[in-house]
């Protein structure tokens, strides 16, 4: 029953998109668009990586050799020195190198390589110098409805949807059926496996919503983006850096007074030796650390998007050498390994950005009992004995 | 690192960060606290049935080996019951035997009295009436014999000496 509701709502949305769709637009300038050597293939692939201002399924050439584009446009909108502007991704025409101009509100917009930039007052066309950067028009801040952002949106939805539904479950029988026995077991997992062993038994509660909230929203962008649809979400950097400075403000708001004092003032050293460890340490919660988080998923991710890619591609690279069936036998192959790996990836990551999270977060929050001193150099000992002994 | 830097979003940054707020407090209100707190309710009840039947176990085995004392003190019981109902018979057989052979020998020694007695009484009887008898036929004899003295004479002869011979 409201799996059915749930189809219908998004029907409803197809639909709505839809209606917007550019089956019907024509791009003529770039009939010769057919993807064949290297360097279109490089590019190719590091446009998909970006972010996208429209949702773009395929393109292909018709009988009368008009390139279409199948897919649906999403909402631009952009803070500009005039305010608040929005329009259909529609208006770019699917250019991406800044020749389609838009006009707006006053204002005028270009788009080159994924980025919107807004014209300086009285130019009409961008101009680009030696290095292929614009002179005469600059970003603007971004409040698009982004390919990103659509997946993020509806990863969110899916989340919410899933797990109410279990969670509305539990009211009638403590058992749950369907769906709900497929995410509970994830849920326990979650709690047991990653954020109690290193949080510990006494404030585990607090984080586990956190924690929980990130484990699902990063595995399940990572999986969406191994569909064709071609998200590439977790891929963004600044999507890996919003989640990395939440679990920054996290731990850095509910570190005690241990937490601090190791880290400005470690005890049981040498007083010279302790301002030269509080920098390191600074460093390391406020630079290191997060850092980690954000690049360890973005690269991966992107990484596993570019070599997938890549596989795919063979088949157009290698159809002189090897023969349409050979470059296509090959290609499919290797692909088809590779996101079998990816799939393992995408749950890899989606563990070690949570893990690492509850482990920071453990840190900050690690009762010290007085017993063990800190004798070596590392108080991280204490803390890497009490997760260790949680594990066993 | 330069590429990185541009293709970092500010936009996207921050859209980001309000979705995932929204995300997780939506989450957190609708989903995760209900789930965390049935399913921790769950297994409190769990860990309370398990305990619950450990306790029950704990019991059902007092209750055994309570039984098995029981049985074990009644078999006892019976067992020294049983002990003493036969030494009681014993001793009440030989107490029965003692004062019947003491009665018998009470009955045979009164017995053997009365025979005594009566035996005496008979002789004296009878020698009442062989005196009776003697003095008849003596009267009989004297009645006879008053006119011829020598078979008188032969008569008390031959009296006495039956007499003697009796």
């Amino acid at each position: 029953m409201r799996n059915t509701f749930f189809k219908k709502i998004l029907i409803v949305v197809a639909l709505v998109f839809g209606a917007h769709s550019f089956a019907q637009e024509k791009e003529h300038q770039s009939n010769d668009s057919q993807i064949s050597g290297d360097k279109e293939v490089a590019d190719y692939i590091l446009h998909h990586i970006k972010d996208s201002h429209d949702f773009h399924f395929f393109s292909y050439t018709n009988d009368a050799n008009e390139r279409k584009h199948i897919g649906f446009p999403l909402p631009v909108i952009l803070w500009t020195s005039n305010g608040v502007t929005a329009f259909m991704s529609s208006e770019f025409h699917h250019n991406d190198d800044g020749h389609v101009v838009v006009e707006k509100n006053g204002l005028k917009f270009a788009k080159i390589h994924s980025k919107i930039y807004e014209l300086e007052a009285g130019a009409t066309k961008v101009s680009f110098d030696e290095a292929h950067h614009a002179t005469n028009a600059s970003k603007v801040l971004d409040f698009s409805i982004t390919k990103s952002v659509f997946g993020i949106l509806l990863v969110g939805l899916l989340m919410l949807f899933g797990f109410s539904s279990l969670a509305r479950q539990y009211k009638n029988n403590t058992i749950p059926k369907g769906l709900g026995r497929v995410l509970e077991p994830l849920v326990i997992y979650v709690r047991d496996e990653i954020a109690r062993p290193n949080i510990g038994e006494k404030k585990y509660r607090k984080f586990t919503g956190y924690l929980l909230t990130v484990f699902f929203f990063i595995w399940i962008l990572n999986l969406l983006g191994l569909t064709p649809l071609g998200f590439n979400v977790t891929g963004q950097i600044a999507v890996t850096a919003a989640l990395a400075i939440f679990t920054l403000v996290i731990y850095t708001f509910s570190g005690n007074k241990d937490y601090w004092m190791h880290m400005l003032w470690m005890p049981g050293v040498p007083y010279l030796i302790r301002p030269v460890l509080a920098i390191i340490e600074l460093a390391g919660a406020f630079l290191i650390k997060p850092f980690s988080l954000l690049v360890r998923l973005f690269a991966n991710i992107s990484a596993g998007h570019i070599v997938v890619m890549s596989l795919i591609a063979i088949m157009v690279t290698m159809k002189e050498s090897m023969g349409a069936v050979g470059s296509t036998a090959l290609s499919f192959g290797l692909s088809f390994f590779i996101t079998l790996i990816e799939i393992l990836v995408a749950f890899l990551q989606a563990y070690i950005f949570t893990m690492l999270s509850a482990l920071f977060i453990g840190m900050a929050v690690a009762e010290h009992d007085h017993e063990h001193t800190h004798d070596e150099k590392g108080h991280d000992v204490p803390d890497a004995e009490d997760v260790r002994g949680d594990f066993i | 690192m330069e590429t990185l830097l541009n293709d970092f979003s500010p936009g996207l940054f921050i859209m980001q960060t309000i979705l995932l707020l929204v995300l997780i407090a939506l989450m957190v209100k609708f989903a995760w606290k209900p789930i965390m707190n049935a399913i921790e309710d769950r297994e409190s009840g769990i860990q309370d049935a398990l305990s619950a039947a450990e306790n029950a176990k704990k019991e059902m085995q007092n209750v055994t080996a309570d039984s098995e004392r029981l049985l074990q003190e009644a078999r006892s019981e019976r067992e020294a019951m049983l002990k003493e109902a036969r030494e009681i018979k014993d001793k009440i057989v030989a107490d029965a035997k003692e004062i019947s052979k003491v009665e018998g020998d009470k009955l045979i020694a009164q017995a053997q009295a009365t025979i005594e007695s009566e035996k005496k009484a008979a002789v004296a009887d009878i020698k009442n009436q062989v005196a009776n008898l003697s003095v008849e036929i003596a009267e009989k004899v004297i009645k006879e014999q008053l006119s011829n003295k020598d078979k008188q004479l032969k008569l008390v002869e031959d009296m006495l000496g039956d007499i003697k011979l009796n």
